[in-house]
């Protein structure tokens, strides 16, 4: 097991940046059950990293738990240098964290065009509509359509989508890919590779670490509420019994 | 003159027009219930309460401090809006998290003790409250007499659902509020302040409660119980219509007003059941509502 406090490798290319997130010993409770167990990990700027594990290992939760949407936890989350833990979702959003849900949480009573337009700028420097457009013109296409008539693959790009516009640093994307035809897959892949160019900074949740092999930088991976274990993308190869043993594959 | 269907037209017209009055407050009524219950999830019992204090603070506005129906119409249902806000903050906002039976309660108690005080200061007589000076009168229509106010009443309560209407369906507000009556979460996790906007909203809801009530002042006696009369009604055409539809609401409201008001000329003995037969025939057939959207 890797002592992730002291000894986070540098991943190549993103050694010189500093955390834009730090998580530190997390912990969160949904009623009485107790899910994260002091989760720490780093995230730098402009990197893209994953979190890896089976299903309930708490992934989806440590990312509710970062945009602040987990009533009860404790630890430290600091982005930018500022502790989250004790703000409210809508501050914490205002400092540049964005989330697409791992349900996509397409509004059904708004069209595909209210849904672009919903969250509200929170920094200056997000993509424009037609920037938006350009990226996803299916969406264009079915700007009028309602939200929830667009297929599974156009409704995450929607979701993803609509976060551009906001001027959010800092992305939490959760499982993109779940459900998806592989050409839709390849599609997010590109995006978000197009993302990381943009200079965004991508914390990935995934179950599927083929897809989080051709995006990230680094991969950390979760089990019972903590991390155990962080591999660098280039070293992925050279893990894999170990991370096919880690994910149950 | 020539009768229609066996009635003489000022019979039939009447009617409808007294069928219109009563389908405009049962619109504005319905639909701040169903806002309120869009976005707090709380079937808000004390609607009808304050209903009655829209028409309460018009009295006292003009009985104490000399100030009139036109300033009224606004003033009394932002008073009523702010005991809203109060209300919200101080009880309903803990009870978000619970079956909507404990908001149902807690607004049911209110209603009580709000009809309560007002009867222990005012009795139960009804007070008077004049209409005002420009709209007293009326035309006469050749086939029926229309008394100035209540076409205005008609008017009045059809422009404040359209406008409602229009801020919810084509605002950005509006759309703000229609996600987070879908998922609140997420809206919050935007950047929204979705507790704020909840305050606000049931602010809204029943400070449209309180303009009814200044609209049903010169109508109606001003009286604690006006409201308790009214509410198991348009709580009957909200059912009908579909908890959370907006227009549905509206719609159902004047519709079922119109029908009202039709079935006292027709069969007046089923004019006061009409609306409980018409409610339980949709919960049988479409058990959502007319408009509303099965989950």
């Amino acid at each position: 097991m890797l002592d992730t406090n002291t000894s986070v490798r540098p991943s190549p290319g993103a050694a010189a940046a500093p955390a834009l997130l730090e998580v530190e010993n997390l912990q969160a409770w949904y009623g009485e059950s107790h899910i994260l167990h002091g989760m720490t990990f780093q995230v730098r700027r402009g990197e893209v990293v994953t979190l890896l594990g089976r299903n309930g290992a708490g992934k989806t939760t440590t990312m509710k738990s970062v945009m602040g949407v987990v009533g009860q936890r404790t630890g430290s989350v600091r982005y930018q240098g500022t502790e989250t833990i004790s703000l409210p979702p809508n501050k914490i959003a205002r400092l540049g964290v964005a989330w697409c849900p791992e349900e996509r949480g397409i509004f059904a009573s708004l069209n595909v065009r209210e849904n672009l337009m919903l969250p509200p700028v929170v920094k200056p420097g997000g993509m424009s509509l037609e920037e938006v457009y350009d990226l996803f013109p299916r969406l264009k296409e079915r700007a009028t359509s309602q939200g929830t008539k667009l297929s599974g693959g156009e409704q995450q790009m929607l979701a993803i989508a609509r976060i551009l516009r906001t001027g959010a640093e800092m992305l939490l994307l959760d499982e993109p890919t779940e459900g998806l035809a592989p050409v839709i897959v390849q599609q997010i892949g590109t995006i978000i590779r197009q993302l990381k160019e943009r200079g965004l900074t991508i914390l990935l949740v995934e179950q599927n670490f083929r897809f989080a092999a051709t995006v990230a930088d680094r991969h950390y991976v979760v089990e019972h509420g903590q991390v155990i274990d962080e591999i660098a993308n280039s070293e992925l190869e050279r893990n894999r019994a170990k991370l096919e043993e880690y994910l149950g594959v | 003159m020539a009768e229609l269907l066996g009635f003489p037209p000022q019979v039939l017209f009447g009617q409808l027009l007294l069928g219109l009055i009563n389908g405009a407050f049962y619109a504005i009524l319905s639909l701040g219930l169903a806002l309120i219950f869009g976005l707090l999830n709380i079937i808000n019992f004390a609607h009808g309460a304050q209903y009655m204090m829209g028409a309460f603070f018009a009295y006292l506005l003009l009985n104490i401090l000399g100030i009139g129906y036109w300033p009224a119409l606004i003033l009394a249902p932002l008073l009523v809006g702010v005991t809203g806000i109060i209300i919200e903050r101080l009880f309903l906002s803990r009870l978000y998290k619970l079956d909507h039976l404990y908001g149902l309660l807690l607004t049911f108690g209110l209603a009580l003790i709000l009809e309560g005080v007002f009867r222990h200061l005012y009795g139960v007589s009804g007070l008077p409250y004049a209409q005002p000076a420009a709209l007293q009168g009326g035309q006469n229509l050749g086939f029926m007499y229309l008394p100035n106010y209540r076409a205005w009443v008609v008017v009045a309560s059809v422009a404040v659902c359209l406008g409602t209407w229009l801020l919810i369906e084509k605002t950005k507000l509006g759309a703000y509020l229609r996600a987070a009556t879908e998922n609140p979460t997420l809206v919050q996790a935007f950047g929204i302040n979705v507790p704020v906007m909840i305050t606000l909203t049931y602010g809204f809801g029943v400070a449209l409660a309180g303009f009814a009530g200044v609209l049903a002042a010169p109508i109606y006696s001003v009286n604690p119980l006006m409201g308790s009369n009214l509410i198991i009604i348009v709580f009957a055409v909200v059912v009908i219509g579909g908890m959370g539809s907006i227009m549905g609401a509206v719609l159902t409201g004047f519709g079922l007003g119109i029908i009202e008001g039709l079935t006292k000329v027709f069969y007046p003995e089923a004019s006061s059941t009409v609306i409980f037969v018409i409610m339980a025939i949709v919960l049988l057939i479409k058990p959502a509502g007319l408009f509303g959207k099965a989950h």
